[in-house]
Formats: C-alpha cells, structure tokens, sequence
C-alpha cells in the first residue's frame, strides 16, 4: 500500500516538473527591472559635476517628472542613446539629471561640448557607489521618477525611439 | 557537395536504423534462439554510416569548408589544427552528432558481446536503443543538421570561442558524452529487461560492464572539466555549482549508485527493481541536463547558443521517454522479496545508494528550484555554492564512515569486524586532525569532523589493503583504488578550503606590494603577437620572507580577433605543497592593473586523488581474475 | 575514564565553532553575491565594473555598521533576491531546504524497513 502512495507521489512529481519545464520554456529569462518600479527612490546625496556642492532628494523640484541618465563618456552606448536625450531636453515637462559614472571630469565635459549637453542638472558619481541605490547594472541605464519620486519606468541599455514616445506617454497620459 | 554527402550518411543511418528495429522486431517474433545475420550486418552498416558522417565534419573542420553554416559560425581558418578538430564538438550541431555517434557505438558493442550468451535481452535492447537512437537522429537532421548549407559561401568563418580554445576543453566532451550518453545502453537493456521477462542475475550481467565504463568516463569528463575551470575561468576555484557542472553531476551520482547496487543483484539476485529503476533515471537525468544546458532556460557560465526550439524538441522527447518507461516499469507488477541482514554487505552498498539519492535530491532540487519559483512566483533567485555547502558538507561525515568500513563486510550476514582496529584508526585520525589543525590553523567544527572521517576513510583502506597483501587472499583492487582516492579527494578539498588565501589589489607597473608575510613586484608588461591572439604579459616577482623563496609569474591578458574576446590567463605555480595563483585584468581609463593573488594548498594531490578515484572502474573493467 | 577520554577527544578535533577566520566579513558576503552582469560568477572571483562598485558599496556599508543580513536586504530590494547565492529559507524556497531531508529520511526508512521483517 505504501510503495503504491510512493509510486503516484513520485508519478505527480514528474507530471508538475515536465509542466513547469514546458512553461518555463516560453518565460523571457532577461534581467528584470520590476523590484524598483513603484517604489520611491532612496535618499542620495551626489556631488554636481562642475563644483563640489552636493545635491540631494529634497532638492528635486515636486511638479515635475524627472529623468535620471546614468552615463559616461568611455560608453559607447551612451553615444547612441545621446540624441534621443536631446529630443527629451525639449520637453519642459521633464526634468533631466544626469549622473556621470566612474568618468574623469575632463572626459565628460569634453563629451557634453562635442554632442551638447541634454541634462538640467549634472551630478558626478566618481566610484559608481551612489548608482547602485537606483539599482544601477552599468552604463547607460534610465529612470523615470514622477514628482513624488516613484519609480515609474527603467530602462536598461540605450534609449531607442520607442522607450522616447514611452517617456513621452507617461508624462502626457496624466 | 561535402552537404550533400553528408546528408546522404545521415538518411543512410536513419534508414538502416529503421531496418534493425524492424528485423530485430521480426527476429524476437519467430521466437527462435538464433539472430539472424542480416541484424548484424545492419548494425555494421549503421555504425559505418554514423561514423563516416562524424569523419566527415572533422573534414570540413580541418579543411574549413565555410560552405556548411557549422564550420562558418564556429571555425576560422587561421585557428590551429588541434582546435578546429576539438571544434566540432565545441559547438550544438556538432556535438549531437557526437551523441548519435556514442548511441551508435555503444549499442554496437553491446550487441556484438551479448548476443550470443543472452540473445533475447539482447534484441530486445537493439530495438530499444535504436528507437532512442531515431528520435536523436531525426532532431539532428531536422533541427540541429551540422550538414546545412549557406549561400552565398563565406570566405571567412566567425570563429570559435576562444575560451573554449584549450586542449583540456577539447577533450572533456567526448569524455563526458562516453559517460552519460553511454548510460543510454542501459536505460535501453532494462526496456528490454522488463519486456523480456528478464532474469536479474542475467540482467546485472549484461550491463555491469557498461556501467562501470561509462562511470570511469564520466568521471574523467568532470575531473578534466574542472581542471579546465580552474586554470581558464582565472577565478580560482575548480568547482562552482553551476547548472551545467550539477547536470554532469547528476547523472554521476546515478552511476555510483548503479555500479553498487549492481553487485547486489549480481551476487545475491536483490534489489532487481531498485537496479531497473537506477538505470531508468541515470539516461533519463542525462537527457534532463542536456535539456536544462541546451534550452537557454537556466543562465551559465558555459554557453552553448541555445533556442527554444531545440529545448521543446529535447523536452517533448524526454516526457515520452519518462512516459513509456514509467509505463513498462509500473507494468513489472514483480515485489522483490528479501530481507537484509543490518551487517551485510548488501547494507553497506544500499546505505550508499542512500547517500547518492540524498546528494542527487540537493543537486537537482538546487539546480531547478529557480525555474520553479520564476514560472509559480515570478520571483528570480539563485541557488549557488553556499547552500550546496551547507546541505552536503554535512552528510559526508557518515557517508565516509561507511564508506570506509563497507568494503571489508561479507555478503549476507557477518560477525562484526574487530573493535581494535577500528578504534586505533579512529583514535590516529584524530590525532593527524589535532596536529593538522595546531601546526596550520584551526577551523571549524563541520570541517574537523570531514578531516576526521575522511582520514578514517583513508587509513581504514590502506589497512585493509595491507592485511590482506600479508594474508595474500583476493582483493577487491577497484574499490580499493576508488574508495582511498575518495577519502583522499575530500580531505584535500576540505583543507584547501580551510587554508587557501586569498588577495585582491591594483598596482601599476614597477610597483611593489606588501601582503601579509609576502611582497609582489609587478617588473614590466610586454606585447607579444602570437599565433591567432596578441597577448599581454605581466611580469610580477612573489617572494614570502617567512619561506624564503621567490617565484616568477605571467599573467597575461589576451585578445583575440576573431571573434573579438579578451581572455584573462592565470598565470600558475605548483608543486606539492601549493600552487600560487595570478591573475591580471586591466582596468579602464587607469594605469593600474587589477591582480588577484591566490594562495591555494593541496591542488595536485586534489587532481591526483580525483584520478584515482575514477580509476578505480577501469582497473575492474580490464583487470579481471 | 569516561570523562577524560571524552575530553581527549574534544580536544582532538580542536573544535572551533566560530565561522571560517581566514576571510574577512566582505569577502564572505562576496563570496554570497552573484555578478549580475557576469556569467554565473560571484562578485568575489568577478573583475567586472558591475563587481568593482558593489565592492566597494559593500565595503562602505560595513563601515558604517550595517550587518550582513542588512546588506542582503539592501542589494535584494534594488536587484531582486536573484543576487544573492544563498537563498533565504522563506515560504517560497522551504521546500528547496526540506526536500533533500525529506529523501534521506524516506531512504533511511526504506533501508530500516527490510531490517524490521526480518525480525518478524
């Protein structure tokens, strides 16, 4: 009687794993951004890139949705992905800030004067600590934040023309 | 052209494995004792016409025939000869025709030395082989056909990766695959077992060898696996629970479990079913790894390009196997009768198939559990070395105990080993535990009592082995071999646990560092231009003041250009003691170098051990009495 | 006797309860967390940026008195529970840690169970 209980939990067992394998088999298996969305973003405290004062959560203005782009000039990515930030730089409703990742000062000026300069404000990360409180994998990486600082949006990688009319979406759907 | 014949080899082999199933089929329902002829020259045939589609790729390998999208996507011509040959294999096409090819091979073998001493079972299992034995040929000409053209033909291929560019990787396939999918020959004899009404003494006969083989293969391929992670990865370590290390691993316990048990049924006629359904699951865990490493549905250190088409072939033809033998298993309404004396040596190979399924139970469970909370919870998590430590390490204890003493117990029933002995060794594996622990450093409690079993394990075999050279009376040489290199193997993992060191730093070029009683100097870099790589060498002096010696080493970094890779190459000094271990990576934007200094004892003898461990099959499989 | 030989062996196996001394608290919580960007690396063997900044997120957060427990928590709320190697014994993964027990003790009794007809 035992080894005939055995032998259906076993057979159950089997069924339930071979389901779960053809179920898994469809799963988009990328990096998920969906443990920030919908929650508000830590307190920071990062350095501007031109002078050494620091700015902080409460200096970010309520009536906005701010656009946080982390970069830097020895991406290549970040390249690709500038224009698009200079479409979005048109957009008054938005609020741009930039955070240059483990760049030289140099470097990223540089960058800014050869393809312009997208950002409102422009906050320098020099060790890369401070990105990973936005949950930062690498360069270039996006958040969208309402004026509550809620994560709406992440976008991992350069920002296509698709994730532009996303950005703009959001902003004009409310 | 070379496609096309190719193509025809592989049609060919469909075909002739279509005409063995159905003479064999043919053969077992005339009832008659003798197997006919044309079976065994089919089987010739088929065998040429596998093989020959093998050579044949090697061919177009060696001779870069861009012509087929095979050798496009994973040679190039400026690569050396040996890697275009271990190319073939280096990639999916390439490597299920290397599958169909071990199918094909062992079932020929099995057939060629069974069919004249048990010819029914030995029909039976043609026909099952060669049914699984379709099923791969057709994905491999449907799906995953190594012979598929392209157009227009490329003048030059892409290239093959150049971490997998060594001559460890080369040959840990073929070994690997001569283990687990050599288990398919006796998934396919216990089929045929059950079908046939077969007896258990007659089964265990006809497949010990083959397990016994495959389980000395599959070893190997582990072993030279890891060596190849230890000195290629530059990570240091030989051993990190990846899905694809755990899904060569399972099927390795299976095979443990099975080359024990079958002893039992061998001599005393037990556990027949418990034997049938070991040799179910061993190919049937082998198909369910392949599964996990080739669908993409798990992530890995070791890519193979995958696509979930292959992953839903693979699965569909792995539910239908399970399927049908769960079937034909259930069907066997036989109950072994027998009882077990508790000191019996039936006991002690049982307690071992009981440790076996608990290490397959943390494995598999660990390796799947992250698909099973990701399709029912949506949640992501790993299972990594941390939770493997904690379940397993544990469990050795007893396991090596038993281990140790199990060889030396009579079949049936026997009067207790003498109590001497035993507690002399006890007592001389805690002391060499003691003065280990106070000459070095101390470490905890799991690791001492490892230490402790581990010795015992060692000291009871070589007691054992002794007594009985004095007494000159038979001895079981294989287990001997594979028991002693077990117990030797963990007790090196676990002080090369406890004692390795580890540092972590940048330095420029003609800096020096001071790490605890040891300086490194980092003397110069230099660019040389090598056969298909540049590569970028540093040059760093280690000297230690306590032990007085200085060693020379180069890492180097290397860029390859086709396809475009930087490999970071660790720059290693062994002897018996340790092996000191340099890596070096460049860091962006900066004239510092990251380098990692590893200090990690016992290395070899970790390798040697693992060698005389897995010796232990072959020295049984051709040193017979 | 019984006593003395029982500290004789205690002291034998040098017994030392406390965890691992050779690696410092960071390369132990290096050791538990997984190189997202890497492939199936730590962040301990990784030489990746990604490992490089958390590195050197961890190192502050020690500094600054946080536990391990905390710093677990902390990179699991900004990258899921998938970084961390060794998976917390919740609802969700309990079976993972019970189910190998379950099959040592369902083996253990079916080895036992031959024993005890036996004795019938």
């Amino acid at each position: 009687m035992k080894i005939s209980f055995l032998k259906i939990i076993s057979f159950f067992l089997v069924i339930f794993t071979i389901v779960v394998f053809f179920i898994a088999l469809s799963i988009d298996k990328r990096y998920s951004t969906e443990n920030i969305v919908g929650k508000k973003i830590d307190n920071f405290k990062i350095k501007f890139l031109s002078h050494d004062q620091i700015f902080e959560n409460k200096d970010l203005s309520n009536d906005k949705y701010h656009l946080i782009n982390v970069w830097a000039s020895w991406c290549l990515p970040c390249k690709k992905e500038h224009p698009i930030l200079m479409k979005l730089s048109k957009d008054d409703n938005l609020n741009l800030i930039g955070i240059n990742f483990k760049d030289k000062k140099k470097n990223a000026n540089n960058f800014l004067k050869n393809l312009g300069n997208p950002y409102n404000i422009i906050l320098s990360d020099t060790d890369g600590s401070s990105s990973i409180s936005f949950g930062v994998f690498g360069v270039p990486e996006t958040i969208l934040i309402n004026s509550n600082q809620i994560v709406i949006k992440k976008f991992i990688g350069p920002l296509d023309t698709k994730d532009y009319k996303n950005i703009l979406n959001v902003i004009y759907e409310n | 052209m070379l496609s096309n014949t190719g193509n025809i080899l592989l049609i060919g082999s469909i075909a002739s494995t279509f005409l063995i199933i159905y003479f064999a089929y043919q053969n077992i329902k005339v009832r008659s004792p003798q197997i006919k002829k044309n079976i065994i020259y089919l089987s010739f045939f088929q065998i040429t016409f596998v093989i020959s589609s093998f050579l044949l790729l090697i061919f177009a390998f060696v001779f870069s025939d861009f012509s087929l999208i095979a050798v496009y996507q994973n040679s190039h011509s400026a690569k050396p000869l040996f890697y275009k040959i271990s190319g073939v294999w280096g990639n999916h096409e390439g490597s299920m025709l290397l599958w169909v090819n071990i199918m094909v091979l062992f079932s020929y073998l099995f057939f060629v030395f069974n069919n004249k001493t048990n010819s029914v079972l030995s029909l039976y299992t043609l026909i099952v082989q060669n049914i699984l034995i379709l099923g791969f040929l057709v994905f491999l000409i449907s799906d995953s056909n190594p012979f598929f053209k392209i157009l227009p033909i490329p003048i030059e291929g892409l290239g093959l990766n150049p971490i997998l560019q060594d001559p460890a990787l080369a040959i840990h396939p073929p070994l690997l695959y001569l283990g687990f999918v050599g288990s398919s020959i006796y998934f396919s004899a216990a089929v045929a077992a059950i079908l046939s009404n077969s007896d258990g003494k007659n089964f265990a006969l006809s497949i010990k060898k083959w397990v016994l083989i495959s389980w000395s293969f599959q070893s190997l391929g582990i072993i030279v696996g890891s060596i190849w992670a230890y000195y290629e990865l530059g990570w240091g370590g030989f051993w990190f629970w990846d899905p694809v290390e755990n899904a060569s691993l399972i099927p390795w316990f299976c095979m443990t479990a099975l080359a024990h048990s079958v002893l039992v049924l061998e001599k005393r006629n037990y556990l027949y079913n418990w034997v049938l359904i070991l040799s179910l699951i061993t190919f049937i865990s082998s198909v369910t790894g392949t599964f996990l490493v080739r669908s993409g549905i798990l992530n890995s250190v070791h890519t193979f390009a995958n696509d979930p088409s292959r992953g839903l072939y693979i699965l569909i033809f792995l539910s239908l196997m399970i399927l049908f033998s769960f079937i034909i298993f259930f069907k066997r309404r036989i109950n072994d009768q027998f009882n077990l004396n508790p000191l019996s040596k039936e006991t002690f190979i049982l307690s071992n198939n009981w440790f076996m399924m608990f290490y397959l139970a943390t494995v598999f469970v660990g390796t799947i559990y992250p698909i099973f909370t990701q399709v029912l919870y949506n949640t992501n998590i790993s299972v990594g070395p941390p939770f493997y430590n904690q379940v397993i390490a544990p469990i050795l204890i007893p396991f090596l105990i038993f281990m140790a003493v199990g060889p030396k117990i009579g079949w049936m029933k026997s009067k207790f080993i003498s109590y001497k002995p035993f507690f002399v060794i006890i007592i001389l594996s805690l002391l060499i535990n003691f003065f280990i622990s106070f000459f070095l450093k101390s470490y905890n409690l799991i690791s001492n009592l490892i230490i402790v079993s581990s010795l015992f394990l060692i000291l009871y075999s070589l007691k054992d082995f002794i007594t009985n050279v004095k007494s000159n009376s038979y001895y079981n040489l294989a287990s001997f071999f594979s028991h002693l290199g077990f117990g030797i193997l963990i007790l090196f993992i676990i002080l090369n646990h406890n004692f390795s060191e580890e540092f972590d730093l940048n330095i420029k070029v003609g800096e020096t560092k001071k790490i605890g009683n040891m300086e490194i100097k980092f003397n110069n870099l230099k660019i040389e231009n090598r056969e298909n790589y540049n590569a970028v060498i540093g040059d760093f002096n280690i000297q230690d003041f306590q032990r007085n010696y200085l060693k020379k080493l180069n890492p180097e970094i290397r860029v390859y250009e086709n396809p475009q890779t930087l490999t970071f190459e660790s720059a290693i000094n062994t002897n018996f003691k340790q092996d000191i271990y340099l890596t070096m990576s460049n860091i962006d934007g900066s004239d510092f170098y990251n380098i990692k200094f590893q200090v990690k004892p016992f290395m070899l003898w970790i390798w040697f051990a693992a060698f005389l461990t897995a010796s232990g099959g072959l020295v049984r499989v051709f040193l017979k009495k | 006797m019984k006593t003395k030989f029982l500290i004789i062996i205690l002291l034998m196996l040098n017994i030392k309860l406390s965890a691992n001394e050779n690696i410092g608290i960071d390369t132990k919580i290096f050791k538990n967390l997984r190189c997202l960007v890497c492939q199936g690396q730590t962040i301990a063997e990784s030489n990746s940026d990604f490992a490089q900044t958390i590195k050197i997120v961890v190192r502050d957060k020690i500094s600054r008195g946080s536990n391990e427990k905390e710093i677990y928590e902390f990179l699991s709320e900004k990258y899921g529970e998938w970084i961390v190697y060794k998976p917390k014994f919740n609802y969700i993964n309990s079976f993972l840690w019970i189910s190998p027990y379950i099959v040592l003790i369902l083996g253990g009794y079916l080895i036992f169970k031959y024993f005890r007809k036996r004795r019938q």
